[in-house]
């Protein structure tokens, strides 16, 4: 029921969208059509500041000339659909960040029978890379690499982790994983006290961190795969007066810079933040800009610039410049 | 328990089968042994001091009263509505988050982190309230008027609420500041028990002075059972309805206050994610009639703290994470056979049994 009501509205949808592209793309010669297809804003703070980036580009009112249709789902199949909507309506450029990392195929390669460019960004997808012209996206395995890298540089005796786990199996979770999973593997000196999935939640988060407390089990990093996360087990770390951060017995480290985050990393309380660039828009643009002028691109996949942060280095700055 | 004990001295065995009460204090029991067995430091309870040099106690026991408080409130409300309208409210967590995102405007006004409160915290909580009420309300008249299936109708919010809660903060992931706000969800100064507990005996002795001294219960109770007899006995059924999902709305509110105060912030799209299951777990576990009709709101409220203290087990055998469902469905299945008429019926077949051939012996 909820599913046909979905269908039925998602078709309408583009049955206006089609008949008010139509319309403007013959009044305007020179527009560019754009379908956009993301996930939900909702999701994290991550993809509000994602969602706002491409607004800010690509939405109503940009200085840049575009037309653009934009489709939000956390459902890969409402997502395909939604792209195979917007293939209908033949827009210009199909820019997808998609749910999941298989099944487009069949779709990439009727919008390439129908002469339409299609960049990924954000996320990569499973498909021959034929079938797209660029990728913008988050080398995830990356960020998680660089974290590891930054622990092994605080050259502790030992490395008694609680590992805090996002949805398992989403991009982020698994890059994050992988990294700290070698590092555990290789050194004798490093232990999980515990590795458990929160599903990105802080109140989950602050169970699991209390029910390790409360089992009287000695630790000194967290590693938590996002802010909220982190955020959740400082809670559990207050209640139970066990001091963190600068100059604290544990080692607090989050992901996704988001500006509140970074608040606490410049007050000492955290000790580490990975940045998750979600700013892909402008370098979408310039890309779209050098395809209409007929120009070749230098790299098909460009990997986002992304750092992590200290909380004995960084600056209010920083703060200004990386928080989302 | 009181009346419970008096009849467990007339027929010990049977009463006890017979008494709702049976099905969670018997899960409760298990739990407790089995962690007594596995490994007895499960019951260590230490008193400590939080960051703020504050008496806090801290062990399973207590971390399981303190987790499962809100699912404990929920229970409160979820059973009254099963009772009333013999169906279930699936939206509770997606009304949490909505009642929650409408405290933190209130709160913060429209910055997304304010350095002081925009308006008093009760203020706050008092439209949270409001916004928790109007959504059992919608529910409520969705159910009792256009007589909806519940589940049906408390599917549009159970859909359509994390977007609303967003959209109530324009997307913001407002944080309150301050430490007063941070109290309900965690430690009073001065007073070791968490909070978010004592929050919820509060509420079972505010429902348990309604159910003294009203005909609350007794009119859900009648409306369950039969509600063309109860409408010609002078009842208004669909009024009860509605009323039984404003209490549930009610307990939303509560809720969301302390899922929030636990950080301080929100997030629309993972608070007190599927937490309707675990509620509609606890009335079920708590032995009451899913169809609606009698009810016993003890019986669930201490299935919700069964639930939780599962939880907290499985997170104290540092169960992976992927597994960890698994674990629950299988415990979650076990109760519910055991707590099935069926069974239910057969064990005291068997008891009836073994007291007539004790007879004979005798």
């Amino acid at each position: 029921m909820k599913r046909k009501l979905m269908a039925v509205l998602c078709v309408s949808a583009m049955t206006m969208g089609l008949m008010s592209g139509a319309t403007i793309a013959s009044a305007e010669e020179d527009v560019i059509t754009v379908g956009i297809i993301n996930n939900d804003p909702n999701e994290s703070g991550y993809r509000t500041a994602n969602v706002a980036d491409f607004e800010k580009v690509f939405g109503e009112d940009n200085e840049n000339g575009y037309e653009t249709s934009f489709f939000y789902s956390l459902e890969n199949e409402e997502q395909i659909q939604a792209a195979e909507g917007f293939i209908t309506d033949e827009v210009d450029y199909l820019l997808i960040s998609a749910a999941d990392t298989t099944g487009w195929d069949d779709v990439l390669e009727s919008a390439q029978e129908m002469g339409i460019t299609v960049i990924l960004f954000d996320r990569m997808l499973d498909a021959d890379e034929e079938l797209y012209a660029a990728a913008v996206v988050s080398d995830m395995s990356e960020e998680g690499v660089t974290a590891v890298n930054w622990m092994t540089e605080q050259g502790l005796d030992e490395y008694n982790i609680i590992h805090i786990q996002g949805v398992m199996g989403s991009d982020a979770q698994i890059g994050r994983t992988t990294a700290l999973d070698e590092a555990v593997e290789a050194n004798d000196t490093w232990n999980y006290v515990v590795q458990q999935s929160a599903d990105w939640s802080a109140e989950t988060a602050q169970e699991i961190v209390q029910s390790v407390i409360d089992a009287g089990d000695s630790f000194n990093v967290i590693y938590a795969e996002n802010d909220d996360m982190a955020k959740g087990a400082v809670a559990a770390l207050d209640a139970a007066g066990i001091t963190h951060g600068v100059d604290g017995d544990v080692i607090v480290m989050g992901f996704d810079c988001n500006q509140w985050a970074l608040e606490e990393l410049l007050a000492g309380n955290w000790n580490y933040d990975g940045q998750c660039n979600p700013f892909q828009a402008d370098t979408i643009n310039e890309i779209i800009q050098q395809l209409e002028a007929g120009e070749e691109l230098e790299e098909k996949v460009i990997y986002s610039v992304e750092v992590g942060f200290d909380a004995t280095t960084i600056t209010q700055e920083d703060v200004d410049n990386y928080g989302i | 328990m009181a009346k419970n004990t008096a009849a467990k001295k007339q027929n010990p065995l049977s009463s006890l089968l017979h008494s709702q009460m049976m099905i969670p204090l018997v899960a409760l029991a298990l739990l407790l042994v089995f962690n007594l067995i596995m490994d007895p430091t499960f019951f260590r309870i230490t008193l400590g001091t939080n960051s703020d040099g504050n008496p806090v106690l801290s062990g399973n026991l207590i971390s399981a009263l303190n987790n499962g408080s809100e699912l404990a409130i929920l229970a409160i409300g979820m059973t009254l509505v099963t009772a009333a309208s013999g169906g279930q409210d699936i939206s509770v967590g997606a009304t949490i988050a909505i009642s929650g995102s409408a405290m933190l405007r209130v709160l913060c006004g429209t910055e997304s982190s304010p350095s002081s409160l925009a308006a008093p915290i009760i203020l706050g909580f008092l439209v949270a309230v409001l916004a928790g009420m109007l959504c059992g309300a919608f529910n409520g008249i969705l159910v009792a008027t256009f007589r909806i299936q519940p589940m049906i109708a408390t599917l549009i919010l159970y859909t359509a609420g994390r977007s609303i809660a967003a959209w109530i903060n324009n997307n913001q992931l407002p944080i309150v500041p301050g430490k007063a706000f941070t109290y309900f969800g965690g430690f009073i100064p001065g007073i070791p028990m968490p909070t978010p507990f004592l929050i919820a005996v509060l509420c079972i002795i505010v429902i348990a002075l309604v159910m003294k001294f009203t005909n609350l219960g007794l009119y859900i109770q009648s409306v369950g059972i039969n509600e063309n007899a109860a409408k010609l006995n002078g009842l208004k059924p669909a009024f009860i309805k509605i009323l039984s999902f404003v209490i549930l709305g009610v307990c939303v509110a509560v809720a969301a206050l302390i899922k929030c105060s636990r950080t301080s912030t929100i997030n629309y799209s993972v608070v007190a994610q599927n937490i309707e299951m675990d509620a509609i777990l606890a009335v079920a576990l708590g032995g009451n009639n899913l169809g609606g009709g009698k009810f016993n709101i003890w019986a669930s409220v201490v299935a919700a703290y069964v639930i939780q203290l599962l939880t907290t087990t499985l997170y104290k055998f540092k169960v992976s994470s992927d597994a960890l469902p698994a674990y629950k469905a299988v415990v979650v299945i076990l109760l519910i056979v055991f707590s099935s008429p069926v069974v239910k019926e057969k064990l005291s077949q068997i008891s009836k049994r073994r007291k007539a051939a004790a007879k004979e012996v005798g």
